[in-house]
């Protein structure tokens, strides 16, 4: 069903006798059926999520204690919790959170990740001490160390952005800065086999500087497991700032997120199960596109296939 | 497992041939299966403050004496409870004597004597022995044997309400015999004992796996050569209040299990399955807002909740501290939070009946919106562009501060939006109940802190005496730097008037001027706006529907008169 619409651009590209390298990527993620289904899904939630609330106009937190626990009609599409809240209206707002949050914690996961992953691997010196750090960090408890982050951080940052900016910053740094060490143990290994091959030695042999090597050579190759890492680290982020409100650590409790509206409606899993049904659906296929696409980005990215 | 069937089988045969009443043997009744979402670490309830600790030894050890349902006491291994008529409590409340039961037997078989309840008190107050009860033998001079069943306790100066030593379920009675060993910092380490007291209680331990299940057998030594009805009892520990109350009330895999509070409209839904039914027994629980007295501006660093930071901006408006009680409609929160387990309450001591007041109930349990509306117009708290009060500069805009909890998060934003109405602005906040609670004087989250505007919790009094409980609002008991952040009076109120009356309080033994000076006490807290009590909580447990004899009580264990337990053929 997908096929018709994707179908048309594809030749009018290839009759363009001078092929761009970006109408080569479109081609080769338009090939992979699931990446398109992910793509139309993740801007489709994008869409709703960004764009709904300007159709539904319902205020999230607008408490109605007479319509608590309603099942979904007309007024409520989704049904209301169980202080008679919108449940539609939490879901749009909620999303804008949960994935502004996951994009913004997984771009600064990746950045770290990959930084010290290419570092450590490609430079022999700084094998060692980068890899021991990262055992540091893969070895600290997590919680104690989020509980002194937020101690030591967070009255300034309240006195500076205001209390939901201020948590917003603080939780994205934090998930970030604890999530990185998976992604750069994987690009490591990459960069450690990709280096020993005989086009970085003929690249090294023809005086190219490091830096060039590593931008255009080395990272290149490793893109399609940065690519999985961020995939996957899209969805541990959501799943770790939910566990963070749960224990009073993240965002104010009248602040609805994805993580934060399952979690509340879990009891309620009998009474009305809308509650739990559509943030856990919006948080799975959320994740499930993404992961579409992250596999259609790295075909699309993998030098060898471009060539055939 | 045979034996058992055997034994069931043959339970069934003696009623349909007997047919009589319910419980007509010993452990005729079978297995009764208990579900503790906190499981049980210990069953020494002077090593462990727990509630579920001093629940889980109520099972196998007993005080002189313990609380009823009805907040009366009634003797258990004493013969009766002393009082002045009956001359077991000195005229000059220096001294109470009590008369034990004459045959009471240990479950090993060996009596029970004055010598069990005088090595319990050397055993708590013992130096280095870290015990967890040890405000229940405060005040307590020495305790001697009169007679083999006789005990005369003094104490160093006059105790209007001397039962508290020996009474309850916190301070029951151990065997000398079996812990004669284990006194002072030799106490942890006597786990045998720790995990298997000796008791007089119904029944006796037969297996304890800590953190996991309790098995016990009944009392072949018991009392009452009739009780108990059941064989048997395991004691499960884990999982959470919504997983336990569906067990009992929905699966019917438990007869009980205890603390089930879970939002109403939840358990509506398990009851529908006709497995299972709710109890609640009102105690002395209050949850309430306290409004801070004291500046808690974050700029003001460490000096903010203190002497230091001087009063706060707004709070210490009196018509401020009164119009956010009016704006709240208690109602609504009982409802959509406590259900059945919940009242609308104005007072901080809502019971006993005796000493609960109604003083303040006109005015204070209605919400009145406009009302509130009319105080701040008049006071000079104009509404600004954004909806919220503002006079000189200061803004009515609040940091609300909580345990993290789903009823306490739902009553926060119900709360919020109820000031909302009337131009009062609220940021909520949560810390984790182990945080909050924690009482760490290095954590800034904790409810003695207070670093916030407001906060809610809930507090109640051991007991049915309410003179200890409000002490608590006295000048020096405000926490500070000063004393570890120790004091008790938590919201920082201070009124020389207040200290003196409990003065009062503290000199006077007859119960009816007692009375009324805790109610004037309780009144003067509620109408100068000391904080904002908002729910009567009751204590809610699950009982399955054959179980019989269940007497909520909320002054002592809920499992304080096991014994009279029954299944219903």
């Amino acid at each position: 069903m997908t096929d018709a619409t994707i179908a048309s651009p594809a030749p009018a590209i290839a009759s363009t006798p001078t092929r761009s390298a970006m109408a080569d990527m479109w081609r080769q993620f338009s090939a992979h059926k699931g990446g398109v289904a992910g793509l139309i899904v993740f801007v489709f939630i994008l869409l709703a999520v960004y764009v709904g609330p300007y159709i539904h106009r319902v205020a999230p937190n607008q408490i109605n204690i007479r319509d608590k626990n309603q099942w979904p009609s007309l007024a409520h599409p989704f049904g209301t919790d169980n202080l008679g809240k919108d449940m539609l209206a939490q879901v749009l707002a909620g999303g804008r959170i949960s994935l502004a949050v996951g994009i913004t914690a997984m771009l600064l996961a990746l950045f770290l990740g990959t930084l010290v992953g290419v570092l450590s691997g490609y430079f022999r010196r700084l094998d060692g001490p980068l890899m021991r750090i990262t055992d540091l960090f893969l070895a600290l408890p997590l919680l104690p160390l989020l509980l002194v982050i937020l101690l030591l951080f967070r009255d300034t940052l309240r006195a500076a952005f205001g209390p939901e900016t201020g948590i917003f910053i603080l939780i994205v740094v934090v998930i970030g800065v604890t999530s990185w060490m998976h992604t750069a143990r994987i690009v490591r290994g990459d960069v450690l086999a990709i280096k020993s091959q005989e086009f970085v030695l003929a690249a090294k042999s023809s005086g190219m500087r490091e830096y060039r090597i590593v931008l255009k050579h080395i990272l290149p190759n490793v893109l399609s497991s940065i690519m999985v890492s961020a995939t996957l680290g899209i969805a541990s982020a959501i799943i770790t700032e939910s566990s963070l409100s749960f224990l009073g650590l993240g965002f104010p409790s009248d602040f609805p997120t994805w993580g934060r509206l399952l979690f509340d409606g879990a009891n309620f899993l009998q009474l009305t199960p809308s509650r739990v049904l559509w943030p856990g659906l919006a948080i799975s296929m959320t994740v499930l596109s993404v992961n579409y696409m992250g596999d259609a980005i790295r075909d699309a990215l993998d030098p060898r296939a471009v060539k055939r | 497992m045979h034996k058992l069937k055997l034994l069931l089988a043959g339970t069934v045969a003696a009623l349909a041939l007997s047919g009589a009443a319910a419980h007509a043997a010993r452990g005729t009744d079978g297995d009764l299966k208990i579900l503790f979402w906190q499981a049980v670490s210990t069953m020494n309830p002077y090593l462990s403050g727990g509630t579920k600790e001093v629940f889980a030894s109520s099972i196998v050890i007993e005080p002189l004496a313990r609380t009823d349902e009805k907040g009366e006491l009634v003797p258990f291994l004493a013969a009766e409870i002393p009082t002045i008529d009956n001359g077991g409590l000195a005229k000059d409340l220096l001294s109470l004597t009590w008369k034990l039961k004459p045959d009471v037997k240990w479950s090993d078989g060996t009596p029970f004597t004055a010598e069990d309840v005088i090595f319990t008190w050397k055993y708590c107050t013992a130096p280095d022995g870290g015990c967890a009860q040890a405000a229940q033998y405060e005040g307590v001079k020495n305790v001697e044997a009169v007679d083999p069943h006789t005990v005369k306790i003094t104490f160093t100066e006059p105790k209007p309400y001397p039962y508290s030593a020996f009474v309850g379920g916190q301070s029951p009675i151990i065997q000398a015999a079996q812990f004669k060993d284990c006194v002072g910092a030799k106490a942890p380490g006597c786990t045998s004992a720790n995990f298997g007291p000796i008791g007089t209680g119904p029944f006796v331990v037969k297996d304890f796996k800590p953190n996991d299940v309790i098995t016990f057998a009944a009392n072949a030594n018991y009392r009452d050569p009739a009780k108990p009805a059941f064989a048997s009892i395991t004691l499960k520990g884990g999982g959470d209040a919504a997983s336990a109350a569906r067990a009992v009330l929905e699966t019917g895999e438990y007869d009980y299990a205890w603390n089930t509070m879970v939002e109403p409209e939840v358990l509506q839904t398990m009851l529908a399955a006709g497995k299972g039914r709710l109890e609640s027994a009102f105690g002395t629980n209050v949850e309430r807002i306290n409004l801070n007295h004291f500046n808690a501006d974050p700029s003001l660093g460490d000096k903010r909740s203190t002497a230091d930071a001087g009063p706060h901006p707004s709070l210490k408006d009196p018509a401020v501290r009164r119009a956010l009680s009016l704006a709240i409609d208690r109602d609504i929160i009982v409802e959509a939070g406590y259900g059945a387990a919940g009242k609308a309450t104005c007072n901080i001591v809502p019971a006993p009946a005796a000493v609960a007041s109604t003083k303040n109930d006109e005015w204070c349990l209605k919400q009145d919106i406009a009302g509130a509306n009319k105080l701040l117009d008049d006071a000079g708290w104009v509404k600004g562009a954004d909806g919220i009060r503002a006079k000189d500069g200061v803004k009515l805009s609040y940091l609300y501060s909580t345990s993290t909890n789903s009823v306490r998060q739902a009553t926060q934003e119900l709360v919020k939006a109820m000031w909302a109405e009337i131009g009062v602005g609220a940021e909520l906040r949560n810390a984790s109940a182990a945080v909050f609670f924690g009482g760490d004087p290095a954590s800034p989250d904790t409810f003695q802190k207070f670093y916030a505007d407001v906060e809610m919790y809930t507090n109640n009094f051991d007991g049915t005496d309410p003179e200890k409980y409000l002490a608590e609002w006295l000048c020096d008991k405000v926490p500070g730097p000063a004393n570890g952040w120790q004091g008790q009076n938590i919201p920082r109120y201070c009124n020389p008037a207040y200290d003196k009356l409990v003065g009062e309080l503290s000199k006077t033994a007859d119960v009816e001027k007692r009375n009324a000076l805790s109610k004037q006490l309780n009144d003067m807290l509620t109408e100068e706006g000391a904080h904002i009590a908002l729910v009567h909580r009751g204590d809610l447990s699950a009982f399955a529907v054959t179980l019989e004899g269940v007497k909520m009580n909320s002054w002592d264990s809920q499992l304080w008169n096991l014994a009279d337990w029954y299944r219903k053929k």
